[in-house]
């Protein structure tokens, strides 16, 4: 491995002012699972990676309604978070299958960001969860909308000199449920074919048929029985990770869910369009016109776990059951 | 610039100084002579290299020797009781046949410490997770999870 030199600033200021100093001779490095491999892999060749594992503020996690999530907070802690798994369901999702053990205790949130991989795990559901970013620099610092954020694979609008410090999540609305789906080849350290994350937030959790859920009634059912309650749809947004260059907002089908009574026909429109929207291309892990079947087929499917999920949050429902 | 480093390894104080673009890997095989830990694939993905820092596993091979300061590693050196018997993993491995080559054997072992440690009841399901980060290419995974099981149904 080439060499490089290693430093460990011990607060925030520091970092910012070695960065500074460096500029693009240096690489920030956090938990290093993506900067060493590449590093490895000879895709990037920094003189100095300055590290911030010492910088202990940025290692918090504070909730009060809203989540903030310093960028250092391992994968490890955000899956083992029961708060998140109950509030933020879709990260949850996210981090149970992300890498392996080994990378999860020693990955960060803010790495997986900064990486700007198009399947980066986190990204979908932190996408649908409405997260922001903090940026900090020697000069300031800037909240961008995470959906700002990505312009390329491997690119951000991330500045020179900045380091992103924050992940902030706003507090979900009422009757909100989020759900992620990693569509891979193996059960665990596989890259994703597909990221597909929704949040849906329901204008009421009370209905009559929500006993059908936990039936092996097929979704159609399950639909036409909320569709005669009218259940409406407050609020929806929908991630996708692997179906372009950057993971992407599917905007579109959003627009034709949100303030829609639900029904089995209306949420097959939502994802045929998230399937149109999208741009995914051939790759070795899966051709274009898979991934936009698997799109349709996984809105779909992940919208129905958001409503299971409000409407019997206490409960887990057919665990083999892919909606 | 060479740096120098203090940690505990297997329970022993070590002060050592280093190149800065070391892995921990490097350190331990190269530096330490503790050829224990192996290296796979080098890219963080088939958990050969697995130690313990702090108790958790962490895949060696991409991690930076230098963020060991201060921290504790534990290796498969290290897990031997003090008559020097072998830790009852490592002997329901030897039980179950769940060593063929030998080569995941140490990161295997250590992975299965680390969830014993914080789950000492865990399920098969649990288990599988557990050592989902350990490739075995002898096809040895159902003999490794009947050791664990094992050593899970002793203690």
């Amino acid at each position: 491995m080439k060499k490089f030199d290693y430093l460990r600033p011990k607060s925030l200021e520091e970092a910012l002012t070695l960065l500074n100093q460096y500029r693009e001779r240096a690489k920030l490095i956090a938990g290093g699972t993506d900067v060493i491999v590449m590093i490895k892999q000879k895709q990037i060749a920094p003189e100095v990676l300055i590290s911030l594992q010492e910088i202990q503020d940025l290692k918090q996690m504070k909730y009060n309604g809203n989540l903030r999530i310093g960028s250092l907070v391992t994968h490890r802690m955000i899956e083992k978070s029961e708060l998140i798994r109950k509030e933020f369901t879709a990260l949850s999702d996210a981090v149970e299958v992300l890498g392996s053990i080994q990378i999860r205790n020693v990955g960060t949130i803010g790495g997986n960001i900064c990486t700007a991989a198009p399947s980066a795990d986190t990204v979908p559901p932190l996408l649908v969860l409405g997260a922001q970013v903090q940026l900090k620099s020697l000069k300031g610092e800037r909240v961008l909308p995470l959906d700002q954020l990505f312009l390329g694979p491997g690119e951000t609008a991330i500045e020179q000199g900045e380091i992103l410090t924050e992940i902030f999540i706003p507090k979900p609305l009422p009757h909100t449920g989020s759900a992620y789906w990693k569509h891979q080849r193996r059960k665990a350290l596989d890259l994703p074919i597909l990221g597909v994350a929704v949040m849906l937030s329901l204008d009421r959790s009370n209905v009559t048929c929500s006993d059908l859920i936990c039936t092996s009634s097929p979704i159609s059912t399950v639909l036409h029985a909320l569709e005669g309650e009218e259940v409406v749809c407050k609020e929806v947004r929908i991630a996708l990770g692997v179906a372009a260059p950057t993971p992407i907002r599917a905007v579109k089908a959003e627009n034709l869910l949100r303030g829609k009574r639900l029904s089995d026909e209306l949420l097959w429109e939502v994802a045929e369009m998230a399937a149109k929207e999208a741009q995914p291309r051939d790759t070795i892990r899966g051709e274009a016109w898979y991934r936009r079947e698997m799109i349709r087929v996984f809105v779909k499917r992940m919208a129905m776990r958001c409503i299971e999920r409000v409407l019997r949050p206490e409960e887990t429902i057919f665990p083999e059951r892919l909606w | 610039m060479k740096q120098t480093i203090t940690f505990n390894l297997n329970g022993e104080p070590v002060e050592v100084e280093i190149e800065p673009h070391l892995t921990l890997l490097q350190l331990l095989r190269d530096k330490l002579e503790m050829t224990g830990t192996k290296e796979g694939c080098g890219m963080g993905e088939c958990g050969a290299c697995t130690v313990l820092l702090d108790g958790k596993a962490i895949n060696s091979c991409i991690f930076p020797a230098l963020e060991v300061e201060g921290r504790n590693v534990t290796t498969i050196e290290g897990i031997m009781d003090s008559q020097g018997n072998l830790h009852p993993i490592q002997k329901s491995f030897i039980e179950h046949g769940a060593i063929q080559c030998g080569f995941c054997t140490p990161g295997m072992i250590l992975s299965a410490k680390a969830l014993l440690d914080e789950n000492p009841n865990p399920s098969e399901e649990e288990i599988r997770n557990g050592i989902a980060g350990n490739l075995c290419r002898c096809t040895g995974y159902l003999q490794i999870i009947q050791a664990i099981k094992t050593v899970r149904e002793q203690t």
